[in-house]
């Protein structure tokens, strides 16, 4: 190390982080089989932060974001949120999950968002109603406030699970592939609308994906997962782009890099285990 | 090489589209319209079976001319309308439904609690396999002779077997239903700090709904055929009987077209809740939220 890498960090005092996991170990039971999710993965993430667990199926992220979320205990290491043990689910971390029947059916859009307001007793009927116009307002479904569920279209199911994560104003906002059962301009849109949330409200939040070009445009640090089972890649920056530098030449770069991080070694394996056969 | 006839090279273009108005459609209306016209249609469908089966019905007893064994259609709504319109079989139905509401309803209480303590707990899980699994399969009217030893002839009897009844189909319905409910829809409900009856109420009911109506059905279905099957078996309660009692009583003094009157008051009845009580409820809850169809 060098002595001016010292000073830097000496220079500026970090805040301490939102969320901090250390040495998540996960596993599950599965036909009376102890199967390992993830070993010893340690990340943290401030306030402000949009950072992305990325992985190919199997690493583990959807267990990792159930149990930040409360739902899964690990069988090692700790969670702390705001330096307290995460220990069961809590309306300071609302989820927003790729599935569209996380929205009640029986209520409207606006019952939809106004729902966790009441039932954790945040906001009384009349407030919990502006909150929810307001937040329908902010993610475009205003017009369809009084429609059910089953008369949305995907991408707007997504749109009032938002708006019903962020009403809550969680400390952190879980989201679990939440784009990924939209069809592709769909999705789009969504991350595009995400990141003007963000510049807008500035929450906190960790977003799983699988896709890299998503973690890159969406995320403004990424945490690469390896799989079966789960364990820390790499952390990298990934602030420096957008919706904009889609296709830019760095962002090639990167979305290669990644790529390489991720089936590097399985590639490579595949290759020489090719020429070996001829 | 080229496929015999290549499709030809045509000129690129662009256009702004116009601007449509959804209001400008008449479509709202034809749709309200047009499923008026689809209810119709339905109902006339099911009143013209109805209409064919009494048909048949009248057909074969004036070709069977034998009123002791088969009254016709016709004489049987004579019966059932004189005896409306004296008031007898009024008092019966009224006698059986009050009878009925009281199993039915304790019945569907004690479905909740069961159904609540086998989410709540594992030995509540094992309690309702083990008890559905013995009780459902066992005719309520089985348990009859049992239940006359122990209450006696009378209203308490009439309640243990219409408990029966009721209690296992909704509570195996119930805790299917339950236990269907999305993993998604579960974990949003505990995030907002729902938990014990707060959580069955506002989650899991509402979101097993489907299934618990198709269990109150089936709990209705078995209860009224239970209740005028033991009201036939041990008939009346200090001069009160329901109807099963009057379809009996007419039997035993050859009122065939009084039977016959009895049974289709049962059907009528049986339609009524059908397509009145539950078609309304499904309509009003789990059709409009578009968790059936």
């Amino acid at each position: 190390m060098s002595a001016t890498a010292f000073k830097l960090v000496e220079a500026h005092t970090e805040p301490s982080p939102l969320l901090q996991l250390n040495g998540v170990t996960l596993d599950y039971a599965h036909s009376g089989q102890r199967i390992l999710a993830t070993h010893e993965v340690d990340f943290s993430v401030y306030r402000g932060d949009r950072f992305v667990l990325l992985g190919p199926s199997g690493c583990g992220k959807s267990t990792l974001l159930r149990a930040v979320g409360g739902f899964h205990r690990p069988s090692a290491g700790n969670i702390l949120l705001n330096g307290s043990q995460v220990r069961q689910p809590g309306p300071d971390r609302v989820a927003v999950f790729q599935e569209f029947d996380q929205l009640p059916p029986w209520k409207t859009a606006k019952e939809n968002v106004m729902f966790p307001l009441l039932a954790s007793k945040r906001a009384g009927k009349h407030e919990a109603a502006e909150l929810a116009q307001h937040w329908l307002n902010k993610v475009g479904v205003d017009k369809f406030a009084n429609s059910y569920p089953h008369m949305l279209s995907g991408g707007m199911k997504q749109r009032v699970a938002i708006a019903r994560a962020l009403a809550m104003q969680p400390e952190i906002l879980l989201m679990d592939e939440p784009f990924a059962a939209l069809d592709a301009l769909t999705r789009r849109n969504m991350q595009e609308l995400l990141q003007t949330l963000w510049e807008e409200v500035g929450f906190t939040m960790l977003f799983i994906t699988h896709s890299i070009e998503e973690a890159l445009v969406v995320g403004n640090r990424i945490l690469l997962l390896s799989p079966h089972p789960g364990r820390v890649r790499a952390e990298l920056n990934s602030h420096q782009f957008g919706m904009h530098s889609m296709g830019s030449s760095e962002f090639q770069a990167a979305t290669q890099r990644i790529h390489g991080l991720l089936f590097g070694d399985a590639h490579e394996a595949a290759v020489s285990a090719r020429r070996a056969r001829s | 090489m080229s496929f015999p006839s290549s499709p030809p090279i045509r000129t690129e273009y662009e256009c702004v589209p116009p601007v449509v108005q959804q209001t400008d459609l008449p479509a709202n209306h034809a749709g309200l319209g047009r499923l008026l016209h689809r209810l119709h249609w339905r109902w006339l469908n099911k009143l013209a079976i109805l209409g064919l089966l009494a048909l048949g019905w009248e057909l074969l007893a004036r070709w069977q001319n034998n009123d002791l064994l088969l009254p016709t259609f016709s004489a049987t709504i004579v019966a059932l309308a004189l005896d409306l319109a004296n008031g007898e079989l009024a008092q019966r139905i009224g006698v059986s439904l009050l009878m009925l509401s009281q199993g039915y309803l304790l019945g569907t209480v004690g479905a909740f609690l069961l159904t609540s303590l086998a989410i709540g707990t594992r030995i509540g899980r094992d309690l309702l396999d083990t008890l559905t699994a013995m009780f459902n399969p066992l005719p309520a009217i089985a348990l009859l002779p049992i239940a006359l030893l122990w209450f006696g002839l009378g209203k308490a009897s009439l309640l243990f077997v219409l408990v029966h009844a009721v209690l296992w189909p909704l509570a195996l319905n119930t805790y299917a239903g339950f236990r269907g409910v999305p993993e998604t829809l579960r974990m949003a409900g505990r995030q907002y700090g729902l938990a014990g009856l707060r959580y069955v109420w506002q989650i899991l009911v509402p979101a097993a709904l489907p299934a618990i109506i198709a269990g109150l059905k089936v709990a209705w279905a078995f209860s009224w055929r239970t209740l005028i099957a033991a009201e036939l078996v041990f008939g009346t309660t200090s001069g009160k009987g329901g109807l099963g009692w009057y379809i009996f009583q007419n039997r035993n003094e050859l009122y065939t077209d009084k039977v016959f009157a009895g049974l289709l008051a049962v059907i009528i009845f049986g339609l009524l809740v059908e397509h009145l009580l539950f078609g309304v409820l499904e309509r009003l809850t789990i059709r409009r939220w578009g968790m059936q169809r």
